[in-house]
């Protein structure tokens, strides 16, 4: 089963969750889709890691045969293309490789070329098998990179993708072959606006769903009445612990330490395991 | 010679617009039969890539010169391709903005912002 963790805002806990989630598990596969700022390393500090690049195709003129008819600067939806004084010009990081350009070209004077956006990493940390994405700095879109980690993944076995924060097309991209998506949260007005944005997200993705509720505390707050309001199951509260946060501050894994957590996250393992047969 | 400037409106008596690619016109001024003209801008409705199809409608109107508040770097390595010379703008009109830069008065435009890319991240 895939289980995409997302939340609305940066800092809510979804590495938290995603990294406690993956350890709870017998075996299971962790993937850092968070490209623009991977910190899962930071927790399972992966032994025998190996990295491949990420590459897409941007198209590249073939000198002399440009005509300047302009079709591909017509073609392209993105505008990556424009042409002055008959000569085209490539803005790469607009081009989203759909290859249009290439296959309208009339003269064939365009052709495409691999280039290097970022590196995917694989290792091992005791029974968790670790991914991460990387997108080098300056590039515009991860989505190229969280694509080629979902062809990564494998079809059976607990697979936890810890998604970029918000809701954008990152997002999107992460939670695309999820199974269920548990939405993590914090139990203040603002966490519920954070939760709203992510959770009109899944639905409009015909995902199931559940929400954690991190840092939490006694009583009511704006996330449980959100939850009820929408019949949105509450699968699990993390208690506001200094002991955690200190655990967690130092890159440590709660589960594999306190047994409390141990318990905690192994409970809402198995409460997303009976929410996603539902 | 050709001047462009992005505008809200389509009269020159009114302000130059804060936006380069997302002005909903240009106001096209030819500094030879001293007339004003008004066009769409198409980058303006743009989900992505604004700035490049903006600097593109301004390079194909002929402009030699555009006078602007910010413009990203996209834009500029159009213009600057296409030799077109870019100007800041200062607060005003379009056309006080025009006349400040053909008395020579407007100074050359540093402020290249890294663009905004992806504030859509649709195709039309």
């Amino acid at each position: 089963m895939r289980i995409a963790v997302l939340s609305g805002k940066g800092g809510t806990g979804k590495t938290l969750v995603s990294v406690n989630l993956a350890c709870a598990a017998e075996r299971a596969v962790y993937a850092d889709c968070d490209v623009e700022e991977p910190d899962g390393h930071l927790f399972f500090k992966p032994e025998s890691v190996r990295h491949a690049p990420v590459t897409v195709l941007v198209p590249e003129i073939k000198a002399g045969m440009c005509t300047g008819c302009r079709k591909c600067t017509e073609v392209c939806a993105w505008h990556a293309l424009a042409c002055v004084k008959n000569n085209i010009l490539v803005f790469e990081e607009m081009c989203h490789s759909c290859g249009g350009c290439v296959l309208f070209c009339p003269e064939k004077a365009l052709t495409e070329r691999k280039k290097e956006i970022g590196t995917i990493s694989e290792g091992l940390s005791g029974s968790v098998s670790f991914l991460s994405g990387t997108l080098n700095a300056g590039e515009s879109s991860g989505v190229p990179v969280i694509k080629a980690l979902a062809e990564k993944l494998p079809e059976e076995g607990t697979v936890v993708i810890d998604c970029p924060p918000g809701s954008a097309c990152t997002v999107m991209e992460s939670i695309r072959t999820a199974d269920f998506c548990l939405l993590v949260a914090e139990p203040t007005l603002f966490g519920m606006h954070n939760l709203e944005t992510v959770y009109e997200l899944v639905i409009r993705f015909k995902k199931k769903c559940g929400v954690v509720i991190n840092k939490d505390i006694h009583g009511r707050n704006p996330v449980r009445t959100f939850c009820r309001k929408h019949r949105i199951p509450l699968l699990a509260s993390i208690p506001f612990d200094s002991a955690l946060g200190n655990l967690n501050a130092e890159g440590r894994i709660a589960v594999r330490e306190n047994e409390q957590y141990r318990v905690l996250f192994r409970h809402l393992l198995a409460a997303i395991e009976s929410e996603a047969e539902k | 010679m050709k001047i462009v400037v992005p505008a809200d409106e389509k009269q020159p008596e009114m302000p130059v617009s804060v936006s380069f690619g997302r002005a909903p016109y240009f106001i096209i001024y030819d500094t030879d039969s001293a007339l004003y003209t008004a066009a769409v801008n198409p980058g303006a409705d743009a989900s992505g890539g604004a700035g490049v199809k903006a600097a593109q409608a301004a390079a194909d109107a002929g402009a030699e010169a555009v006078i602007t508040f910010r413009c990203g770097e996209n834009a500029v390595e159009l213009f600057n391709t296409a030799g077109i010379t870019l100007y800041t703008a200062v607060s005003g009109s379009v056309a006080d903005n025009i006349g400040l830069c053909t008395g020579g008065k407007l100074a050359v435009l540093h402020d290249i912002h890294p663009g905004l890319h992806h504030a859509g991240d649709r195709p039309e």
